[in-house]
């Protein structure tokens, strides 16, 4: 299945997911001797909720954060929206619809809440330097436009008590809300999430579960994340790539991953008999 | 009312003017401290750059002329004009747009995620190659600096408040300079648009974003770089604002960069991350001086002003060390 990049396909719970948006071909990463990622391929297609998982120091986030342009591979071509993407900083990658979270969370600590949401729609704020510092005309309305934008994310995620609060004041799990809102404030065309869930407990998860499958629902925005927790990462996704020691050693559905022998071997080890 | 407190008071008010022209240097170091962490030890040297050029496109030098006369065996000195305030004021405004680009260049982008004293280190030889550079491009002689504002005691102020003497016979009104009333206007000016600048607007968000936290400043599509650039020509603009009001009070002189020094009094005072902190803090210095002279220089002599800042500065060190207006730093064990 799955060999043409314009087909799409329709998911378990009835979705029906597009093209390939994103295809990486035979990435691969080092630093200095060390093999991060080794000859990774794999598409995600418009609309779908794509897992990277795999045992600790398997190279996930070094993946995704070759998808952000925070690494830049050696080898490997990343294709986005049909067209070979040359070797980019992160700002760039940003500007171009791809939004991402951090593992550890990067907010602005010392601004308010609506203040990091709105650093996200920066750039779809386009008036000049001089007429911001002079803040005329087209500068004033479009902040008042792109403030609407940013409530509307905030009613979206449900944070509207703590708009005006700064950051460093928030606990955990809202720090990791407000920081999905300020990617989504982007309006990206792909969400890269860098386990959204770590560290909550279950309540926060399945609030933060039931965001991602919002947002993908509500916007159609194309999610890639990386998760631990297996139980969610089953649930959630709609296609999962599998690594171990920065190889790709299985690609598919959740059920078709579960059943994979590589992947068994890998998550409950091989006994050597 | 007694003349004792008159003149405290006059010497209070005098040393708000003065403390005024602290706190526009210490501004600058606060501006480049809070978007990139580094303290830019050039920033005195900036204020003294940015007047002499200044003085140089109104008086119509040729820059460099020693050199050229050197090597070409001429005679020039000026081009034959002089320029308005009004032109030369933007054109040197154009110069240190292009020198904060330059620094970035050729300095902050080789230095990245450098240790802060690493950039600390850097920012010295930067002062210590302005200040060169100041001299070979304008000479090192002092020069009036006159845009046109006005000096000398301010006589309408003085009348107007002759009657706080209430009769008393040797009380003519408070003696002010018109300058440091202006200093003090231009100064209120720059502060509030600067705070507009940061709280309402997109570059200004961006900057704070960026002083907070890089990667995340980059994961939302601000470019560093530019940030950079933008936070360096404020402050060289603050430099320019900063070497004017020095320069006309008492002329452009390299020991002008030393006032560099007075500031990082005010910034311990006030705080090295806190714009209004800059402010209060320069007025608190400049008060404090003038005060503490007033009624010590009869018990202990005086130049007190020369090391009263220092001594402040220092007392604070041991009760808040963050400053007044400063972020405390508390690390989680």
């Amino acid at each position: 299945m799955l060999d043409n990049p314009q087909d799409g396909y329709m998911t378990a719970d009835g979705r029906q997911i597009g093209g390939v948006v994103m295809e990486l071909k035979n990435i691969t990463l080092r630093f200095g001797g060390v093999v991060a990622i080794k000859d990774i391929s794999f598409d995600i297609r418009e609309g779908e909720i794509r897992a990277i998982i795999g045992p600790n120091g398997a190279g996930k986030s070094s993946m995704l954060n070759v998808i952000s342009g925070f690494y830049n591979p050696q080898e490997g071509d990343l294709i986005y929206k049909g067209y070979k993407r040359p070797k980019m900083r992160p700002y760039q990658v940003s500007r171009m619809g791809i939004a991402r979270t951090f593992q550890n969370i990067a907010l602005f600590e010392g601004m308010s809440v609506l203040d990091n949401i709105m650093t996200g729609r920066m750039h779809h704020m386009k008036s000049g330097f001089l007429s911001q510092a002079m803040w005329w005309g087209k500068a004033a309305r479009e902040e008042a436009e792109n403030r609407e934008k940013a409530e509307q994310v905030i009613d979206f995620l449900e944070i509207q008590a703590i708009r005006k609060t700064p950051v460093a004041r928030l606990p955990y799990g809202l720090k990791k809300r407000v920081e999905l809102a300020r990617a989504l404030a982007a309006e990206p065309k792909i969400l890269l999430l860098d386990e959204p869930m770590a560290g909550m407990n279950v309540e926060e998860k399945e609030d933060m579960s039931r965001f991602i499958l919002d947002v993908n629902d509500e916007f159609g925005t194309t999610i890639v994340l990386i998760e631990h927790d297996m139980g969610v990462v089953m649930d959630l996704s709609d296609r999962v790539v599998v690594m171990d020691y920065g190889k790709k050693i299985g690609d598919g559905t959740p059920d078709e991953v579960r059943n994979n022998q590589d992947v068994i071997d890998a998550y409950l080890g091989v006994s050597h008999d | 009312m007694s003349e004792t407190v008159l003149f405290a008071f006059e010497a209070a008010l005098n040393g708000l003017t003065v403390g005024i022209m602290y706190s526009l240097v210490a501004l600058g170091f606060v501006l480049i401290f809070k978007a990139s962490g580094i303290f830019n030890f050039a920033q005195g040297v900036m204020a003294l750059f940015a007047a002499l050029t200044l003085v140089g496109f109104m008086t119509g030098q040729v820059p460099f002329s020693h050199l050229i006369n050197a090597a070409l065996g001429t005679n020039i000195h000026h081009f034959g004009f002089t320029l308005p305030a009004l032109l030369a004021i933007p054109m040197t405004v154009a110069v240190m747009v292009g020198m904060a680009w330059l620094i970035e260049r050729l300095v902050l982008k080789h230095l990245v995620n450098q240790e802060p004293i690493i950039l600390f280190m850097a920012t010295i030889g930067l002062a210590y190659f302005l200040e060169g550079l100041g001299d070979i491009m304008w000479g090192a002689e002092v020069k009036p600096l006159d845009v046109g504002l006005p000096q000398g005691g301010n006589i309408w102020f003085e009348e107007n408040t002759q009657w706080l003497g209430f009769g008393n016979e040797n009380f003519w009104g408070f003696y002010i300079d018109t300058l440091n009333l202006y200093a003090l206007v231009i100064a209120a000016v720059l502060v509030t648009f600067l705070v507009i600048f940061s709280q309402y607007t997109k570059q200004g968000r961006a900057l704070r974003a960026v002083a907070d936290d890089h990667q995340a400043a980059l994961s939302v599509g601000i470019s560093l770089r530019f940030i950079w650039v933008l936070t360096w020509s404020i402050a060289g603009i603050v430099a320019l604002v900063a070497g004017i009001m020095w320069g006309s009070k008492s002329g452009v002189q390299f020991s002008l960069s030393l006032i560099a020094l007075k500031a990082l009094p005010v910034l311990i005072l006030g705080g090295f991350t806190s714009i209004p902190g800059a402010i209060i803090g320069g007025l608190m210095i400049g008060v404090g001086e003038k005060l503490f002279d007033f009624f010590m220089q009869p018990i202990i002599g005086g130049a007190t002003e020369n090391w009263f800042a220092y001594m402040l500065a220092l007392v604070f060190l041991l009760v808040r060390p963050q400053g007044l207006f400063g972020e405390k730093i508390i690390e989680r064990v």
